[in-house]
């Protein structure tokens, strides 16, 4: 038997999040996940699974696509965390974001906010990556409806659309 | 007003009135020049989407919102004897507990109750709390004591047939009267048969795993209840739970915005829609219930396990004398609403046969109870059906694709009724050999351990005619935008988008001047549940009545504005024009400023599909893999894809179904089952990790050839389902592709690996048996 510890026990912890951050009180078994759909009701970032099998919750922990269902809040004090509400500059969508819906690479919309996030990491790290490389940064998503070729499609166009933008990282092609 | 007919059928207590309104739109032809309609276009929701903006059912937070968790049988089958929740009423954080000790009797599932004293599945619900939280709601799961008395249990369909079997119920195990269909004489057929082929198959119980579970949120105010449902279909919901409440239907309003994926599972209320609303009336408090991934592969559906014995009889050219079929199906411990999962029909229907008998048993077993899965019945009944054709063809030495032609049916021969395209699946057949090349085609060579093979399989459809009633309301603007008012909902397929472009070509309106309403019982008027490929086939005819509705008051507006008469008007694009000429088009905007803030009003319903034509879909796919002899491992190399759904509305989302539909396909064909352990029974893969749905990397190229000819006798837009379709064929062409590499056949799904390797090793074997030919 398991009894809930009592609210004193909550542990002071400081999120950040897309660049703010969020001083919370969490339990210390609330999950990143849990944090930031029910403390932070940032609920574009999924719950499917909820055991690190389907991906749809991946956000990117200092520079790393992680699942925030593996994580523990309170271990993520300090870190820079990005989640699919901070991928769009103000309502100007990343290049990932328009080849998604130019490529119709979604249908539910349900598994979208994981493929973007670690595709979003692929994107930051690598200016041209392979076929390969996309197909296996995405292999870890679950797409129930089975918009994979698409989502393959929209990564690549992605690639275009980021080396075509004037602000683009001069990062020499491969990345690094 | 539209013409409305009140039709009466029967006599005394037996009889039905029948409403229906005529729907007085023009048809388009075959050939009408669309501006719109059939043409590609991203998702209107895309935005959000992609934005993580989009609100799904388990994203609804309201101000003071509890948490729910259902505690569930452990016991496949038992008895319960005692239940004490009173560690978990006291624990801080509880607001809640509802328990067969305290819930209202409600009867859910035939005979049974929303809390049940006896539990007949693993997941069967046993208590509910709400809490402030998930983690506290879980904690107070656990301090409920529960004293079972196991029953004996049987969780698998031919053990379930035994006589003597454990019961699921008293009255034993058959769950429904055998559905036995005759046309001819099937055994008589068989006799006068050249060729006989008698193949028994079967396949597993394959689980949906829509990744947003099914859940809801409810909220009381005073007397009146909102649900936020994750449900293929509100008026459904509102219906169902109205009446386990006992409430009046306009005291429920069910609201779904986005949902993340529903695949025919969220068609019908289930408990957790129930417990909700009663959970949140006990705490006073907005109560959020949304199943864990393990709830959700237990207790709310899958597709049910069958096994086929099948015969099949020909003439030495192919013609069918005969087609029988007996089926058996396990429907889990309860059976359920909604779409049938109907295993006998494709065999009545897709080939012209005069002699077809089909017997379907439906089984009880103790475990989750089954439901629609997109072409629930058909895509179970095509592995069989398919499979026995191919293996018919090399046993007649005929071309497959070819005996298909041969036995080609015109007409629904169950009801003695042409198709309203006949020739639709010929144009399949045409479209996907001219795309793969069939008449010259060539395996590519083996290459060390793989081998190459190619398969073909055919289906029909018994939906994707859509259907009335269904109603749409347009509002035409001060400012010359429009707002569609719908009940229909998106269950992911694209319904906004496609329905938008209706109304949008109809209007003569930009789809960017167009905001499409729909998810919200209180808001819109009437739609039918999203399920049998319908939304598209019976939504859009009544948005094309509402649009031209409002666009001939428009004309009538207009008329009086610029003094011309209204039948020398038309809208394209924004505009009014005048004898069709542009250079003389005057913006809606200009003519319904002159009237604003006055609106206009439309209305539109969908009128009754024909009564003497059978409406259907049809297709066939062409599948090339691969087979590795040494591994077992099969690779998809291409998929060839053509389907009879009438119009193509929007290509792209289109494109994109059937794409879906052939990746749940290949799910079903060569990863996906549950597994029951048979002396727990327990499920052992009722999650994502032992459970595999295919990933990008199981998926090859998939090509979508559009056949794309308007079905102008079905519907006013001529367009038909699509979301079902795509799935039947493809387990049968990979089964038969992978006889044609390595000449083996695999009866059951899935078609694993060792069924492969110890299909080959048992032709090995009986191969080095075989008496030597003498010279």
């Amino acid at each position: 038997m398991i009894a809930t510890p009592p609210l004193s026990s909550r542990i002071p912890v400081t999120l950040t999040i897309n660049g703010r951050d969020h001083p919370l009180l969490v339990e210390p078994r609330r999950t990143l996940l849990d944090a930031l759909r029910h403390d932070l009701e940032l609920t574009g970032t999924k719950k499917v699974c909820d055991m690190g099998n389907c991906g749809a919750c991946t956000v990117a922990v200092d520079g790393q696509a992680m699942y925030s269902c593996l994580l523990l809040a309170v271990d993520c004090d300090g870190r820079d965390i990005t989640t699919i509400e901070g991928v769009a500059s103000g309502n100007e969508l990343d290049p990932l974001q328009q080849a998604f819906i130019e490529h119709d690479a979604f249908q539910c919309g349900f598994c979208t906010s994981g493929q973007i996030m670690n595709l979003h990491v692929l994107l930051d790290r690598h200016d041209n990556p392979t076929d390969e490389q996309i197909q296996r940064t995405v292999t870890g998503n679950l797409c129930r409806c089975g918009a994979y070729p698409n989502i393959a499609k929209a990564a690549r166009r992605a690639v275009e659309l980021k080396a075509a933008r004037p602000n683009a990282d001069p990062v020499p092609s491969g990345g690094r | 007003m539209l013409p409305f007919r009140i039709s009466q059928q029967g006599s005394g207590e037996e009889t039905t009135i029948e409403v229906s309104e005529e729907d007085r739109v023009q048809t388009w032809p075959e050939d009408a020049r669309l501006t719109v309609v059939g043409h590609g276009h991203g998702r209107l929701e895309g935005n959000q989407k992609v934005t993580g903006r989009a609100r799904y059912t388990y994203d609804v937070r309201l101000p003071g919102q509890l948490y729910a968790k259902v505690l569930r049988s452990p016991h496949p089958h038992a008895r319960i004897e005692r239940i004490d929740t009173t560690a978990a009423e006291q624990l801080p954080g509880v607001h809640a507990v509802l328990s067969s000790a305290n819930a209202p009797g409600i009867t859910w599932y035939e005979n049974s109750s929303l809390f049940d004293t006896t539990v007949r599945m693993i997941g069967d619900e046993v208590a509910a709390v709400a809490a402030e939280s998930e983690e506290i709601a879980e904690d107070a799961l656990r301090l409920i004591d529960v004293t079972y008395t196991p029953l004996p249990f049987v969780v698998d369909l031919e053990s379930a047939l035994q006589p003597d079997a454990p019961k699921v119920w008293e009255g034993g195990n058959i769950s429904q009267e055998p559905k036995v269909y005759d046309r001819g004489d099937a055994d008589a057929g068989l006799r006068d048969a050249d060729v006989v082929v008698d193949e028994t198959f079967t396949t597993a119980s394959v689980l949906h795993n829509s990744l947003e579970p099914h859940g809801c949120t409810a909220s009381w105010e005073g007397e009146y209840l909102t649900l936020w449902n994750s449900t293929q279909s509100v008026f459904t919901i509102r219906q169902e739970v109205a009446e386990a409440l006992d409430l009046p239907e306009h005291r429920v309003r069910v609201i779904k915005e986005h949902m993340g994926g529903g695949f025919g599972a969220k068609q019908i209320a289930w408990k957790q829609d129930v417990l909700a609303a009663l959970l949140s009336r006990q705490a006073g408090r907005p109560v959020q219930l949304m199943l864990d991934r393990e709830a959700e592969n237990l207790v709310v559906g899958n597709r049910p396990s069958t096994r086929q014995r099948v015969r099949l009889g020909a003439k030495r050219d192919g013609t069918l004398t005969a087609i029988s079929a007996e089926l058996v199906q396990a429907r889990g411990a309860y059976l359920t609403g909604g779409e049938a999962s109907n295993v006998s029909g494709i065999y009545q229907t897709l080939y012209k046969c005069p002699n077809v008998h089909t017997d379907e048993t439906t089984v009880y077993i103790n475990a989750g109870p089954a439901v629609a899965f997109r072409a629930p019945g058909h895509v179970e009944a095509a592995f069989a059906l398919e499979g026995a054709m191919d293996q018919l063809a090399r046993a007649l030495d005929i071309d497959p694709v070819e005996l298909r032609r041969r036995n080609y049916a015109e007409i629904d021969q169950t009801e003695d009724k042409p198709y309203s395209l006949p020739e639709g699946l010929r144009l399949c057949y045409d479209r996907l050999t001219e795309a793969i090349g069939w008449d010259t085609y060539q395996r590519p060579e083996p290459t060390g351990p793989k081998r190459r093979g190619i398969g073909f399989a055919a289906h029909d459809w018994a939906a994707g005619s859509g259907h009335p009633p269904a109603y749409a309301w347009i509002e035409l603007n001060g400012d010359g935008t429009a707002d569609v008012v719908t009940g229909t909902q998106d269950i992911g397929t694209g319904t906004r988008t496609g329905l938008a472009q209706v109304a949008a070509e109809e209007l003569g309106l930009p789809l960017d001047r167009i905001a499409f309403h729909l998810g919200d019982t209180a808001t819109g008027p009437y739609s039918p549940v999203s399920s049998g490929s319908a939304t598209q086939a019976s939504m859009g005819p009544a948005i094309r009545a509402a649009a031209l509705d409002v666009k001939e008051q428009l004309f009538r507006v207009a008329s009086t504005v610029l003094e011309i008469p209204a039948d020398r008007l038309s809208a394209r694009d924004g505009k009014i024009l005048v004898d069709g000429d542009m250079s003389r088009a005057v913006p809606i905007e200009d003519i319904m400023g002159q009237i604003s803030p006055a609106t206009l009003h439309g209305r539109g319903a969908r009128g009754p599909n024909p009564s003497d034509l059978a409406i259907r879909t049809f297709g066939g796919q062409f599948i090339e893999l691969e087979v590795d002899i040494e591994t077992g491992e099969v690779t998809l190399h291409r998929i060839v894809s053509a389907h009879d759904i009438g119009r193509i509305v929007n290509p792209t989302v289109v494109d994109s179904q059937v794409i879906g539909g052939i990746t749940q396909g290949i799910g079903f064909a060569l990863t996906e089952g549950r597994v029951i352990d048979h002396r727990l029974g327990l499920v052992l893969n009722p999650d994502l990790e032992e459970y595999f749905v295919p990933t990008i990397a199981d998926v090859p190229s998939i090509d979508h050839v559009h056949v794309n000819v308007p079905d102008v006798k079905a519907n006013t837009t001529g367009a038909k389902g699509v979301g079902e379709p795509p799935l039947i064929p493809t387990a049968p062409a990979i089964a038969n592709a992978i006889f044609d590499a390595v000449g083996i056949r695999i009866r059951s799904t899935p078609l694993s690996r060792d069924r492969i390797l110890a299909g080959l090793a048992t032709a090995a074997e009986a191969a080095s048996q075989k008496p030597e030919v003498p010279a």
